[in-house]
């Protein structure tokens, strides 16, 4: 099943009156990051995208190992590409590299890198590190693949609460709304870690900029698909996903 | 004569009708020229305003979809101001696209020296694997961009209002113009009327680029070959941008090497080109003397 109305109607039926436990798949996930990390538990900072990577990969984005070269693919780009434990462990549990180059990561021979790199991590469609790169990258993939005649595939880029002030991402978010760029979809993890925050929140600037925008529980697997999932016909999207404050 | 931003637009508004993989990113710069291709070709003719950073990572987007992009400002606003989007968003992420300058290094003196980019080409230098190439000429510069367009590799195309004469046939290595003994010139691009006129009746080899990088280190060491390993590098842009290039061509001979060009020091004057070119050393009676006082020492 990949057509996009039935996703929506799962949404809005079944799924939300049976929630999943997402137990046993965090489980599994902090057992994968415990091979990068060595720990048992990982804190709620090293988590912060965790859940809603798990969320896109497992329900949302129509791209597998399998699909990964097509053109068609749904592109996810990790432009926070500090502490990508939580993106490593979601690749490896979605098949994207076996689990065992996780004990590698950061190793000199390693194609895991504490920043990733598109070349050497099968699944990452962008190098990132450099805060501020992921979103202008990703209008530009809309832009090419609309280009392309490619209007069903959808473009997902994360970054951070705090990787938005860096002003490339307020060149792109300005340009995107006006131009209605509806394949663009940003996840904004929010654990309050911008220093000077964001007086009248996030989502007020993508929607003053013209995109579809919400705030969730970043935590909540039920609450993230459904934003992920509600259309936001010709504007682009915006979910911003709360988190426990890093310095909590 | 058109330009060479005009042939620039002319050049890109047909290719953007035959290849479809090519897009065109701008950031205001030359807008009007393209209103006919934006018409045409609204996808794939994308302005996003005044904004440079935006304008290289939507470059580097639309090539991770398998498109081809050009992109085009000021060389002050394409390479000087979003230089990590340029090192970062094609090189790193392995994709490769066109960048096409116009204003160079004193096109627009009475501008001042915002718009002034002598150093474009040594920071292009700092990266791996882009190609460079300096036209002397509109026709030259036509050729070039076509060439650039149907490549694959990272090419940046440095355009002037800064044009020689009359055009030559445009090759990926540096041409013979003339042969000598007392030491070999290398002319870039629109600096060859002015090298001409510098070396008349001087017994020196005379090189012409219009591509430095990759810089054609052959064709300097055959230069020596038959002429004083004295070497003489005219360029439009920062002075001794291409010394280390010859110097590293030259490495198994002793030789040496005046980088002649645009200095760093910023002379804070406005006025014309002319004057520019004078105030440089780069006029013609200036670099004769340069030249004959460093092939006599």
């Amino acid at each position: 099943m990949t057509n996009t109305a039935d996703r929506h109607d799962v949404a809005g039926t079944a799924d939300a009156l049976d929630p999943r436990d997402p137990g046993p798949d965090l489980d599994r996930l902090q057992r994968l990051m415990g091979l990068m990390t060595g720990d048992e538990k990982h804190s709620p900072a090293a988590t912060s995208t965790l859940d809603a990577l798990w969320v896109l990969y497992d329900r949302v984005l129509r791209v597998s190992p399998e699909s990964f070269g097509d053109r068609g693919r749904d592109r996810f780009l990790l432009s926070k590409g500090h502490g990508p434990m939580a993106y490593y462990a979601v690749l490896a549990a979605k098949g994207f590299f076996p689990e065992k180059l996780l004990t590698g990561f950061g190793s000199y021979d390693s194609p895991l890198g504490h920043h990733p790199d598109r070349t050497l991590v099968p699944g990452a469609e962008i190098g990132s590190g450099s805060l501020g790169h992921g979103l202008p990258l990703a209008v530009g993939s809309v832009l090419g693949l609309r280009a392309q005649g490619l209007t069903d595939p959808r473009v997902w880029v994360l970054i951070g609460d705090a990787e938005l002030d860096e002003g490339s991402n307020h060149e792109a978010l300005a340009y995107a709304g006006p131009a209605g760029l509806e394949q663009l979809h940003t996840l904004v993890i929010d654990n309050s870690s911008a220093t000077y925050g964001w007086p009248g929140g996030i989502a007020s600037r993508f929607e003053a900029a013209g995109w579809s925008a919400e705030t969730v529980d970043g935590r909540d697997h039920e609450a993230l698909y459904a934003a992920f999932t509600a259309p936001h016909p010709g504007r682009p999207r915006a979910v911003v996903a709360r988190v426990e404050p890093k310095s909590a | 004569m058109d330009t060479m931003r005009d042939r620039f637009i002319s050049t890109t508004s047909r290719l953007l009708d035959d290849d479809p993989r090519l897009a065109l990113v701008l950031a205001e710069i030359s807008r009007d020229g393209f209103q006919q291709a934006e018409r045409r070709h609204p996808d794939r003719v994308i302005n996003v305003g005044i904004r440079e950073q935006l304008m290289i990572g939507v470059g580097g987007g639309l090539a991770l979809t398998g498109m081809r992009p050009v992109m085009h400002t000021f060389a002050s606003f394409l390479v000087e101001r979003p230089f990590e989007q340029v090192k970062l968003d094609f090189g790193h992420q392995g994709v490769s696209g066109v960048l096409v300058s116009a204003g160079a290094s004193y096109d627009w003196p009475a501008g001042g020296f915002t718009h002034m980019s002598p150093g474009d080409v040594a920071l292009l230098d700092t990266l791996d694997g882009w190609t460079v190439h300096v036209p002397g000429h509109p026709d030259e510069a036509e050729a070039l961009l076509r060439r650039a367009v149907a490549g694959d590799d990272l090419v940046y195309v440095r355009l002037s209002l800064q044009s020689n004469a009359s055009a030559r046939p445009v090759s990926p290595g540096f041409t013979t113009l003339r042969e000598g003994r007392d030491g070999v010139v290398v002319a870039v691009g629109p600096m060859l009327d002015n090298v001409l006129a510098a070396t008349e009746g001087l017994d020196v080899t005379l090189l012409y680029a219009t591509t430095v990088r990759p810089f054609d280190a052959e064709a300097l060491r055959r230069a020596v070959d038959g002429a004083r390993a004295d070497v003489v590098l005219v360029e439009p842009y920062l002075a001794g941008t291409s010394t280390t290039a010859a110097n590293d061509a030259l490495a198994e001979t002793p030789h040496r090497v005046l980088g002649l060009g645009v200095s760093r020091r910023e002379l804070r004057t406005y006025g014309s080109m002319e004057e520019h070119l004078r105030g440089q050393g780069l006029a013609p009676a200036a670099l004769r003397e340069r030249v004959t006082a460093f092939l006599d020492h």
